[in-house]
């Protein structure tokens, strides 16, 4: 129970770190003075002085810092400095839907092929599929995640969009779920492929090396003594025993993508989802805006890899005691 | 001794020979880069609409009638197999792509290796007073690190490039240029030190409890020359075998922001950017996108490859 409340107090701990660094990004920055920027290029000393007072940054930083957490997480009214009376918060959660229907796709595919090559991987290790798979995984790792989108919507939507194999692609943008369940995944598939393609890459690694570790476990070669067929040893004795650590980065990266690492795709996509909210905001240098989308980001992926660390401790009781030094 | 151990590891591990063979030819095309411009003579900043071409021994045009069956509007020239000025066609400015992928070579290139290189200074010095130092120096660097990675890394990075660049911004008595490459180069060392700091405070910590750190400690060996003398030259191979992977992260990061025209501004180049002007003309001239995404891959596949084989031979080594 102690470890439970010093986790959650550090916890907390980091949350506030975050907030301060976020607002100091944005507000504290030296040299750029946000009324500036908010007053527009050759505005004239006297109107700048009046946008400072206006939007109170003519007061000390620690109340500002206040004022703004209030705005954001307390009062929730925090408004758009470009879109007057528009409420920023509000906006966050109108977006949220399209990026978790997002990720939840990518994840999808990408939890599948993940599985499919690493085993590939590792129950080929040394021969040719397996460099073939590995070649594959490392090209998968270094393509730019945007490039790959615009090559997509290259082929699916005008080179090859009269083919049997892409006739079925609609325009770019989104289609909530309760409009169409259809054309709600046929909206997201091919960003979700494109998106699941690094991870894709980075998983069947951690997973091949996982399988192959495991392979040389006791428990393994007792199963494997005992007459166990490759199948049952594969999926279910290995797969169980290397399964966990690929679950915790899971959970990481899962988190990091719903709190906007999805950005450049939703993008390339025209999905309204969080990332395309953040990306208007930058074309407008809407920092509230930013702002609000960088730190609910960053407060959720905490709270979520929390969870997991939970998670991970009740799977695993190994976990707690020992070193979790690293 | 140095030369003749990567010497022996190019050799035994040919991935990492061909693989730094590539990104030593695309270091060379990025240093070519004016030679080829001047001997096609093209201007890879100066924006030619109304200029022409000579292709197939005629003048043509490089903004030319759009394909479409209306002419409605123009649209640059396409690639050609001949080698000359427009080889790979030109961008909606009736700028030279060939050119302007050597140059943009130069700017990626540079952002990504200066900001690996600060990154890892940055990280080794953190993770070497963390690791070394332990008790609370050891926790505050942590949480902060852990603080930092906390922020999904590319929103991180947006966020100080939407306040940095592009405006005028002194610190202190340094001024910055609104288009330095200062800038771009140091949001991208930072937002990854806590990525490369964490193996690095975790090897320097097993170093310092090794045995002849021990031993030099009861000789009476101050910590700074412990620090300098015992563990940064083990802690050397770390650094080194993490270099190319980070130098990998730092350039699909910096095409990224410029790609959002957040890192080199216009009208100088980056592959990122190169990828942002081919968007808008990407059904009708796709090589202007498809030609700088080609560079990215081959040069992270090259740099990835290159930190696998270091990774595989570091650890080969360890079981010996």
């Amino acid at each position: 129970m102690k470890g439970v409340a010093s986790r959650l107090g550090q916890m907390v701990l980091v949350l506030f770190g975050i907030s301060v660094l976020v607002f100091a990004v944005f507000f504290a920055t030296p040299g750029s003075d946000p009324s500036v920027r908010i007053a527009g290029r050759g505005a004239s000393p006297e109107v700048i002085e009046r946008v400072r007072h206006a939007y109170g940054f003519d007061r000390p930083l620690p109340m500002r810092y206040l004022t703004m957490m209030d705005h954001l997480f307390i009062s929730r009214n925090l408004t758009s400095y470009v879109n007057h009376g528009q409420n920023v918060v509000s906006e966050v959660f109108a977006a949220a839907p399209v990026t978790l229907s997002l990720v939840l796709w990518a994840a999808l595919f990408w939890v599948a092929g993940a599985l499919v090559f690493g085993l590939i991987g590792a129950a080929f290790q040394g021969e040719w599929i397996d460099r073939l798979v590995s070649l594959l995984a490392l090209i998968g790792l270094s393509i730019p995640v945007f490039w790959l989108g615009e090559m997509v919507n290259l082929v699916s939507e005008s080179r090859f969009h009269d083919s049997w194999l892409f006739s079925w692609v609609p325009p770019l943008g989104y289609v909530p779920f309760m409009t169409s369940p259809l054309g709600w995944a046929k909206a997201l598939i091919l960003p979700a492929m494109t998106l699941a393609v690094a991870f894709i890459g980075l998983y069947s690694r951690v997973l091949r090396t996982d399988l192959l570790t495991a392979m040389q476990d006791d428990a393994l070669r007792t199963a494997r003594a005992k007459g166990v067929g490759p199948w049952r040893l594969w999926f279910c004795h290995a797969l169980r025993l290397s399964g966990l650590s690929a679950l915790s980065l899971f959970g990481l990266d899962f988190a990091q993508l719903l709190g906007g690492g999805a950005l450049l795709i939703e993008v390339v996509f025209a999905l309204p989802g969080v990332g395309h909210l953040t990306y208007q905001g930058l074309s407008t240098l809407d920092l509230p805006l930013i702002m609000a989308t960088v730190l609910y980001a960053a407060f959720f992926v905490v709270i979520a890899n929390a969870l997991i660390d939970g998670l991970y401790r009740l799977l695993d009781p190994r976990m707690g005691r020992g070193s979790h030094d690293g | 001794m140095i030369f003749s151990a990567t010497g022996r590891f190019l050799y035994r591990r040919k991935s990492a020979a061909a693989a730094l063979g590539m990104l030593l030819l695309l270091i060379l095309c990025a240093l070519a880069a004016p030679l080829y411009a001047e001997n096609v003579g093209v201007d890879p900043m100066e924006s030619s609409l109304a200029g022409t071409v000579l292709r197939d021994g005629k003048r043509v045009d490089i903004m030319q009638p759009n394909d479409n069956p209306l002419h409605l509007g123009l649209s640059p020239i396409g690639p050609s197999w001949r080698w000359g000025a427009y080889a790979l066609g030109a961008d909606s400015q009736g700028r030279d792509i060939a050119a302007r992928l050597l140059y943009g070579a130069r700017a990626s290139l540079l952002i990504a290796f200066s900001a690996a290189c600060l990154c890892l200074v940055m990280a080794t010095f953190c993770g070497l007073l963390a690791g070394y130092c332990g008790g609370w120096i050891d926790i505050i660097i942590s949480r902060a690190l852990d603080i930092l990675w906390a922020v999904p890394v590319y929103l991180f990075a947006i966020s100080l490039s939407v306040v940095t660049v592009g405006h005028d911004l002194s610190f202190g008595p340094f001024h910055v240029q609104p288009d330095s490459l200062l800038l771009p180069i140091g949001i991208i060392a930072l937002i990854y030190v806590p990525y490369a700091a964490r193996p690095i405070r975790a090897r320097t910590r097993s170093l310092s409890s090794a045995g002849f750190v021990l031993a030099a400690r009861g000789l009476g060996a101050s910590s700074l020359r412990i620090v300098f003398r015992e563990i940064l030259p083990l802690l050397a191979e770390t650094v080194l075998v993490l270099s190319p992977l980070i130098m990998a992260l730092c350039l699909l990061a910096e095409s990224a922001l410029s790609f959002l025209s957040l890192g080199v501004q216009a009208p100088a180049a980056s592959w990122g950017s190169l990828i942002h002007d081919g968007e808008g003309l990407i059904y009708s001239r796709p090589v202007v996108a498809i030609a700088p995404g080609v560079a990215i891959i081959l040069t992270v596949l090259a740099l990835n490859a290159l930190g696998d084989a270091a990774q595989a031979e570091l650890r080969a080594r360890g079981r010996r």
